[in-house]
């Protein structure tokens, strides 16, 4: 499998802080990869770096071939990059169909058929129901379904997902972990997730990267980096089966 | 034209931009604490300057000693209108904020208009004509007399937050709303404050200015936007960026003036505006809020 | 074109549609039922109602407070106004030469203002120092005649020459009732269009916009130049109906704080709000003027007054504008998109 994304000696700094050092790892086409690590380890700042909402101070970032740093938001979208936000930022005083279509539109520049595109969509990600309620009016967990929703509609290649089970509930998490792997079972859609859950890394990755401080200091798959002892003690305490 | 006159009109523009400057005071004042964007600012020392006109005329008192009570009158008349109408505001969008200072900037106008009409009155006192003179520089009196007054009532501003516990508890407020909330602080009446504060300055200011420019309703709306090129160039929030943007401009609107036709002073200060709009937005000295 | 029409009518409650075909039926007879002085209320409503609804797209569509919008009514006017008199070019044609100027006017503080990331109220503040600079500007200008104004020839009342834009009231009621509902079908248009969709999705949170793949700063842009480019065409007929021109009065901050009345009481964002507003504001405006007079009283400022506290009574009360508030008790609320 050839890299999709690829990241080399990355590096981010604010001011005095370094937030990301030095990090190089490469996301195969086709997998669903994780990236965890205690807070304030960099992780979001890594996602930003990648949608364009930051650009490196060091390092390069090569997607589908081609780099992409100091690339804008809206354009690492065109590229085929989307993303979510970790405190869920749906567009609220539209329905629930009008945020899917406000990426749907992206591709599909006929009202028409993006339409269709995003009652599709609802339709996989159990929201079409809803379709008309406001944004606004959603359920924590329906509100971070329809960010993915508006995320895949505007048919990325790579999926940022930045703790997208944060808060909900173990059957909550289920389904979505049954939701991701499906999409990307299906559609070939690459993943890379910033996630806390382990339950939901441990079902769903297929390769973990650890991020303390700023550095990588573990990779592999899921069950060779919990048992790794600098993960266990930065940040998992205790290993987890 | 000879050095001198450039100095004179220097000196002058200097002076009177002392006066803008503690107008514009007020405005950063409010802008600083409460942040609100005081669109009807202008207008408020169109009200003072209307009761400087009508003291005078009236009861020949002159507007120096006038300066605070007159103050004073507009230090309530701004507690009233923030503690009454609009400390709502403060959590809505923006623009509706902005609208509604538009709204009330309408309504003083148009009253002045209706209660005056669209003549222009002055304020003649025993010293208008008065100069002093150091060397070749001759420096009219009112404009010395404004300018001075303008650096007093700053200087006691200035005094006030920096050593009064008021004072103290109003930068807390802008520096940190919930955590003056949790501390206890009666954040409504303190905003309340700092805005009278602020419609104090420009009480006084208005008083002062009427010494120096003829009054109309129309005054209103050209001060509005005067004190908002002031402020956004000398740095929204940051009180001496008030007073360097005050001088400033008054500097470079004198000197305009003199070298190109007079209406197009106000042009310079527009284009000034635009400049740090677009490359300083923070201004001189302001810190960036954006 | 049967598809666009359909594609119009979409969304529009048979309630709705009636009210509106009431309401244009009433308003093409207006002009064989009421005395003349009405029928220039109405032309001045409707003027309003225009410009208002070209302002509309700048900031309930594309989210920029402009506080500055009489400069596309004056540089329209006086593009017009300045080849009609020169050069005996028509207005239809002089509009053509305004359109790009006002478009291109826009696309230069819409640049300034998005590449150097000034927003909301600096936004406002910067719109209005460009109108200011207009009229300063203007004022100066010799081959416009500066401050001593443009003045057009004087129509004649009998003949109506639409090309040329010389008649009766008649016949200019009928060029901005057209133009109105023209701007209206625009604006639905685009609203329910792609575009209309990303101004929304812009307008609620920006940088998801960015995220969600919208160029943000190229839909903000079109938002600014249509708006401006809309608005010329106001310029070119207050310059042919009221025949002078000057800076001081065309560029005036007061006549762009008179375009945003409307549409803020109507309701910024709707379709109907802007119509709504201008028929609110100035139909009770002029009643209270025709009171005034009634009894004896000449109040210059009396009309501002009034304006003032009807955005004053509605930004505290009805934020969202009166028109929505209404159209929930009508019944025929609109949906966003």
């Amino acid at each position: 499998m050839t890299a999709l994304l690829s990241l080399e000696r990355v590096s981010k700094r604010f001011r005095g802080l370094v937030a990301v050092d030095n990090v190089s790892f490469d996301v195969p086409e086709g997998s669903l990869f994780a990236v965890i690590g205690p807070n304030g380890a960099g992780k979001t700042t890594l996602f930003n770096m990648i949608a364009g909402a930051m650009s490196p101070d060091a390092g390069t970032i090569v997607f589908a071939g081609t780099p992409i740093n100091g690339l804008t938001p809206d354009a690492a979208c065109r590229r085929g990059i989307a993303r979510t936000f970790q405190l869920v930022r749906p567009f609220a005083a539209l329905s629930v169909e009008d945020n899917v279509m406000v990426g749907a539109l992206l591709r599909h520049h006929d009202v028409g058929t993006a339409r269709e595109r995003a009652q599709a969509l609802l339709r996989d990600l159990d929201l079409y129901d809803k379709r008309h309620q406001l944004a606004s009016t959603l359920t924590l967990p329906d509100r971070k379904r329809l960010e993915v929703a508006r995320a895949l509609a505007t048919e990325p290649k790579l999926l940022l997902l930045d703790e997208v089970m944060a808060g909900l509930r173990p059957t909550e998490t289920d389904r979505m972990v049954a939701t991701l792997r499906a999409l990307n079972r299906d559609s070939g859609l690459t993943i890379l997730l910033i996630e806390h859950v382990m339950r939901a890394v441990m079902a769903l990755a297929l390769r973990v990267l650890v991020l303390d401080h700023g550095t990588m200091i573990a990779t592999g798959t899921p069950q060779e980096v919990v048992h790794d002892p600098a993960v266990v003690q930065s940040y998992l305490g205790a290993e987890v089966v | 034209m000879p050095l001198d006159v450039y100095l004179n009109v220097a000196v002058g523009g200097i002076l009177t931009g002392l006066v803008y400057g503690l107008m514009a005071l007020g405005l950063s004042v409010i802008f600083g604490v409460v942040r609100v964007v005081n669109f009807a600012h202008g207008e408020m020392m169109s009200i003072a300057m209307y009761l400087a006109v009508v003291l005078f005329s009236g009861l020949h008192l002159d507007p120096l000693i006038m300066l605070a009570p007159i103050a004073a009158v507009l230090f309530v008349f701004g507690y009233a209108l923030q503690a009454g109408l609009i400390n709502p505001f403060i959590t809505r969008p923006e623009h509706s904020q902005f609208l509604l200072l538009v709204a009330l900037a309408i309504i003083i106008v148009n009253t002045l208009l209706i209660v005056f009409g669209p003549d222009a009155r002055t304020v003649q006192t025993s010293y208008a004509y008065d100069s002093f003179q150091l060397g070749t520089l001759i420096v009219d009196a009112t404009k010395l007399y404004a300018g001075g007054a303008a650096i007093l009532f700053a200087a006691l501003l200035f005094g006030f937050f920096r050593f009064t516990l008021i004072g103290k508890a109003i930068r807390a407020c802008a520096d940190n709303h919930i955590g003056a909330l949790v501390v206890g602080l009666n954040v409504r009446h303190l905003y309340a404050l700092t805005f009278a504060l602020g419609a104090a300055c420009v009480g006084a200011a208005g008083t002062m200015m009427t010494l120096i420019i003829d009054v109309t309703p129309m005054v209103g709306p050209t001060y509005t936007l005067l004190a908002f090129v002031i402020v956004v160039t000398g740095g929204l929030g940051s009180m001496p960026g008030a007073l360097i943007g005050g001088v400033l401009i008054g500097f470079t609107e004198a000197l305009a003036g003199l070298l190109f036709t007079p209406s197009a002073k106000s042009m310079f200060a527009f284009a000034i505006l635009v400049l740090v709009l677009l490359f300083r937005p923070q201004g001189i000295l302001g810190k960036r809020v954006i | 074109m049967a598809a666009m029409i359909a594609r119009l009518a979409e969304g529009v409650s048979p309630r709705a549609a009636v009210l509106l075909a009431a309401l244009l039926a009433a308003l093409l007879l207006a002009p064989f039922i009421v005395n003349d002085y009405l029928l220039t209320v109405l032309i001045i409503i409707l003027y309003f109602a225009y410009t208002g609804q070209a302002w509309n797209i700048m900031m309930g569509f594309g989210g920029q407070l402009s506080l500055g919008h009489a400069i596309y009514v004056g540089l329209g006017a006086y593009i017009a106004a300045f080849l009609f008199t020169r050069y005996g070019i028509g207005p239809w044609l002089g509009l053509l030469a305004a359109i790009p100027v006002a478009a291109a006017c826009g696309a230069v503080i819409g640049f300034l203002a998005f590449r150097f990331s000034v927003a909301g109220v600096y936004f406002a503040i910067l719109t209005i120092a460009f109108a200011e600079f207009a009229r300063i500007g203007f004022d100066h200008l010799d081959f416009v005649n500066a401050s001593s104004g443009l003045f057009l020839p004087v129509a004649q009342y009998a003949h109506n020459d639409l090309w040329r834009l010389r008649g009766n009231p008649a016949m200019f009621y009928y060029v901005i009732l057209a133009a109105t509902a023209l701007a209206l079908i625009l604006c639905r248009m685009l609203l329910h269009s792609r575009i209309g969709y990303f101004w929304l999705a812009i307008r609620e949170d920006e940088q998801a916009a960015r995220a969600a793949g919208i160029d943000t700063f190229r839909y903000k842009m079109y938002a600014v130049m249509i708006s401006a480019a809309a608005t010329s065409f106001a310029g070119v007929f207050y310059a042919f109906f009221y025949n002078n021109l000057f800076p001081e009065t065309v560029f005036n901050i007061g006549r762009s704080i008179e375009i945003i009345l409307g549409p803020v009481i109507g309701g910024i964002g709707t379709l109907f709000g802007p119509i709504l507003g201008a028929f609110l504001l100035t139909g009770l405006a002029e009643t209270l003027n025709s009171v005034l007079i009634a009894f004896g009283v000449d109040l210059p400022g009396a009309k501002q007054v009034f304006y003032g506290i009807c955005l004053l009574f509605v930004v505290v009360a009805l934020p969202e504008g009166v028109w929505p508030w209404l159209a929930r008790r009508l019944g025929i609320a609109e949906r966003s998109p």
